[in-house]
């Protein structure tokens, strides 16, 4: 997307949004409402994703946010923009966020970033592609180092990758398929791969 | 001796069982709790410090002592237990899998960490990106509420207590305790000066005692073993179990939990398959997350996994994260991306750090093609120095001990990438 972007006139909680900010409030102190800060941006966030096809924190919305927690809307857009995961712009359907930290970086993650730009249609970190399906992020470690490398799609961990399985996991987004999280090559999560050496349940047998 | 089965305290660290309570009750979780609290606060805390168990987010501070440090009596003010599941030093995977396969052992150590440092309620501030694992958290909470676990009268032990859980948004910074706290009350995480510290003036500006994960989770089983068990694995000093993430170039990345003091390379040949191309073949190790200085072959070869042993090697056991590198591996490359990563992670509050992590980063970036004078070495070297110990917190410590260890030990090979980057350069003038 450019650096010049639409942002919303209006915004309002809806009920799903409502319900979930009732749990939400009830953790913290009475007086002590601005904890619900975060958790709050990111209400706005998935009701943007969900309503408008896209995740992301509109200014209105800050409002919306300082104005329901009784906090000066400079403290509101203070946290929404120090904080890495909640974006200030309009961002494509499905976030693909490249951990290109030196754990990653060893087992192959410039492959895993050539992947998505090849298959997403991406010139680089950044990017939006034209049709709108996928933005492109660097993240910084994600802490799936023993699946490395990983990239995040939306919330979701796909682990143990390489280009030929990255280019295959973008292509079952554009079908409209969400593959189950996790290491795409089967290992059972951090475990070794070919199965556990240890806790096999062999010593009590 | 390779630690057993039996002695595991994660015996759900792969997943392969369901992570919910009754598996988790047959798994020996919430067993005698009441009886363990009934020990009192003073009672559990001596036990604890009997185990030796140093707190396993870095630091290594021992755990007891900290509990020691919250008020005996209140005085008007609650007292808060904050989990750090902030989880973001590069290279550290152990407190994801803590949550989202064994939660209970990290709630039921919830509950009896908070009974002893008389805390009301416990806040989990978990990572914002491991959503899914929140997600596990939040139900296994739940699930402990509905049991009579967790709330008034918690697993039948007369005492009250609340737990929640806290999603942060994507800030390494905040898996500092005070930043952490800050951005728990809602604020940039912005570490604040200590003192005072968090015991005194934490949470809310109340007593408040921060503890990894980790730390946390293997109480109940100290707890129930007892401290002299716990303490029966490792060097003293350093005892205990510990999950290691053996990553990088080794053959069989993984988790594994092990004994404290096993020696680096039992715990990679052992647990994952070795190095890539075998022993010969290892350049070096980052031994515990990003922020502790590389040892290079000649250390690894007999050096033990622990706080002592790495301390006296100028590196650190850290959070564990073993970072293994071949002989394949650019070096310099490899530690130009962390110092990337200190500079995006920077808060901005300390110039030393705000303008250092930077500067130190384009140095490096440089480094990395040879773009340099040899003296620039010592610039760099000289700066990190300027760096450490000037800032509120110790992320900038972090970010130039990296850099420290690589001119430690691979000076010559940044002097040979500055030396073929003239003679390119030499060669293109005179073409």
């Amino acid at each position: 997307m450019s650096a010049h972007h639409e942002e919303p006139t209006s915004f309002a909680f809806d009920a799903e949004s409502e319900a979930k900010i009732a749990t939400i409030i009830r953790r913290y102190p009475e007086g002590k409402q601005a904890s619900a800060v975060i958790p709050l941006l990111y209400v706005v966030q998935k009701q943007m994703g969900r309503q408008a096809g896209s995740a992301w924190v509109p200014r209105v919305a800050m409002d919306v946010v300082a104005d329901r927690l009784g906090m000066p809307p400079i403290r509101v857009y203070e946290v929404a923009t120090f904080y890495f995961m909640f974006n200030t712009r309009p961002i494509g359907r499905f976030h693909l966020q490249v951990c290109g930290t030196t754990p990653c970086w060893l087992r192959g993650s410039d492959e895993v970033l050539r992947a998505c730009k090849d298959a997403g249609h991406l010139k680089g970190y950044g990017d939006t592609s034209a049709d709108g399906m996928f933005t492109l992020t660097e993240v910084e470690c994600m802490g799936a180092c023993v699946n490395a490398p990983m990239i995040a799609v939306d919330d979701d961990y796909y682990e143990d990758l390489d280009y030929e399985s990255t280019v295959a996991l973008i292509g079952s987004l554009k079908r409209g398929e969400r593959p189950t999280p996790g290491s795409v090559i089967g290992r059972q999560t951090s475990a070794p791969e070919g199965g556990p050496q240890v806790l096999t349940g062999a010593e009590s047998e | 001796m390779a630690l057993s089965d039996k002695d595991r305290i994660f015996q759900n660290l792969y997943g392969t069982q369901p992570w919910n309570l009754a598996a988790a009750r047959m798994r020996g979780n919430w067993d005698g709790t009441a009886a363990i609290i009934a020990r009192g606060r003073d009672g559990i805390i001596e036990e604890m410090k009997n185990s030796g168990l140093r707190g396993r987010g870095g630091a290594g501070f021992p755990t007891g002592m900290k509990w020691s440090f919250m008020p005996k009596q209140s005085d008007g003010r609650p007292s808060y237990l904050v989990v750090n599941a902030d989880e973001s030093e590069p290279g550290t995977c152990k407190d994801r899998d803590i949550i989202r396969h064994d939660p209970h052992t990290l709630i039921e150590g919830c509950l009896i960490a908070g009974f002893a440092m008389g805390a009301i309620a416990g806040y989990i501030y978990i990572r914002g990106e491991y959503y899914n694992e929140s997600i596990v958290l939040e139900a296994a909470i739940a699930e402990a509420y509905e049991a009579g676990l967790l709330g008034k009268n918690a697993a039948g032990s007369g005492y009250d207590f609340d737990l929640y859980v806290h999603r942060g948004a994507g800030a390494y910074i905040c898996g500092e305790e005070t930043a952490l706290i800050e951005s728990l009350e809602g604020k940039k995480g912005m570490p604040r000066l200590k003192p005072p510290f968090p015991a005194a003036v934490g949470l809310y500006g109340c007593p408040t005692t921060v503890n990894n994960v980790e730390t946390i989770a293997v109480v109940p089983e100290i707890l129930r073993r007892g401290g002299a068990w716990f303490a029966s694995f490792g060097r003293p000093k350093n005892s205990g179990t510990k999950i290691f993430c053996i990553q990088g170039h080794v053959n069989k990345p993984c988790n594994v939990e092990a004994e404290m003091s096993i020696p680096l390379r039992e715990l990679i040949e052992r647990y994952a398959g070795g190095v890539r191309g075998g022993w010969d073949n290892l350049l070096c190790v980052i031994p515990g997350g990003s922020s502790t200085p590389l040892l290079p072959k000649s250390v690894c070869d007999d050096v033990l996994m622990d706080f002592d042993a790495l301390r006296e090697h100028r590196s650190g056991l850290g959070t564990a994260g073993v970072i293994v590198m071949d002989k394949s591996t650019d070096v310099i490359r490899a530690i130009a991306r962390l110092s990337a990563f200190y500079k995006h992670e920077s808060c901005g509050q300390c110039t030393p750090c705000r303008e250092g992590m930077g500067w130190v980063k384009r140095m490096m970036d440089r480094m990395v093609i040879g773009d340099a004078e040899v003296d620039e070495i010592d610039v760099l070297d000289n700066v990190t120095r300027r760096i450490e110990g000037h800032t509120i917190c110790a992320l900038a410590d972090g970010g130039v001990w990296p850099v420290q260890g690589l001119i430690r030990h691979f000076r010559p090979l940044m002097e040979d990438r500055i030396a073929a980057f003239k003679a390119r350069n030499t060669r293109l003038a005179a073409e």
